[in-house]
């Protein structure tokens, strides 16, 4: 009997952030993702625009690093979780960065406190000159 | 190297962004408004942001500068087309573009520069 053709398992993504064109890619796979969860168009938008503004901020604040978009699921609701990791500085105070208007970068200081706007969970863990770890989910 | 054109339509400019723009070229595109509405002497810039299914800080700030450089300029800004869920998304982000002029469609951005030229 031939072997069963089984479909890839896509359930987890993992992409590297190197350079501008890489939170686009981002973007696209926050997009894939939402999709197979079955998000609606407006939990698709959110989702995807907090991908743009966490990958970014891992980018300009951290240097690059890399997100991992996985489908989660919580008895019968499912959900994106969305890992954003960094090597960079760290943030030696969360809470200020937290706050909208708060930038050391070139923004406008949402991309924290906004993406979490975005989101149903948000956890943030940072050291200083280790690195930042941000982890959020949408759940649909 | 990758550019958003821009039209030019007698006094207006016209840009339909329709790839899911990276930061630089938003840059870019500032950039480049900014230089064709010196070199035109246009007195309005339309942005169509139809296509576009994100618009995040960045790019919303990128628009913002546009209204306002155009604004020093002696050019008005409209941006049309935005898709609800970008609109709702944008706003909860913390961005409600204060300053920004829109109008739903590209006719009705039209008919806002036509006005505002006859003042």
């Amino acid at each position: 009997m031939p072997p069963a053709i089984t479909e890839p398992d896509r359930t987890v993504v993992r992409v590297e952030i190197a350079e501008n064109e890489d939170v686009v890619v981002v973007r696209q796979r926050a997009r894939d993702q939402a999709q197979r969860a079955g998000f609606s168009l407006l939990e698709t938008t959110k989702l995807v625009t907090a991908a743009s503004e966490l990958a970014r901020n891992a980018l300009e604040h951290g240097g690059g690093g890399y997100a991992i978009l996985e489908i989660c699921s919580e008895g019968s609701r499912r959900g994106v979780r969305m890992q954003f990791v960094d090597e960079g500085p760290g943030i030696p105070d969360i809470e200020q960065a937290m706050r909208d208007g708060y930038t050391t970068g070139k923004g406008l200081g949402l991309g924290l406190g906004g993406s979490r706007r975005l989101v149903n969970e948000f956890h943030i863990e940072s050291a200083v000159s280790r690195g930042t770890k941000v982890t959020v989910v949408r759940w649909r | 190297m990758d550019r958003v054109p821009i039209l030019r339509m007698g006094r207006t400019l016209l840009v339909t962004v329709q790839v899911d723009m990276h930061d630089q070229l938003a840059v870019r595109l500032l950039d480049d408004l900014t230089a064709m509405i010196t070199k035109t002497r246009a007195r309005g810039v339309l942005i169509d942001i139809s296509a576009l299914d994100m618009v995040d800080s960045f790019i919303g700030r990128m628009i913002a500068d546009v209204a306002a450089t155009s604004r020093i300029l002696d050019a008005q800004t409209v941006l049309v087309g935005m898709q609800p869920a970008v609109a709702i998304t944008l706003v909860e982000l913390g961005m409600a573009l204060p300053g920004v002029r829109t109008a739903l469609d590209v006719e009705r951005g039209m008919e806002l520069l036509d006005a505002a030229r006859d003042h």
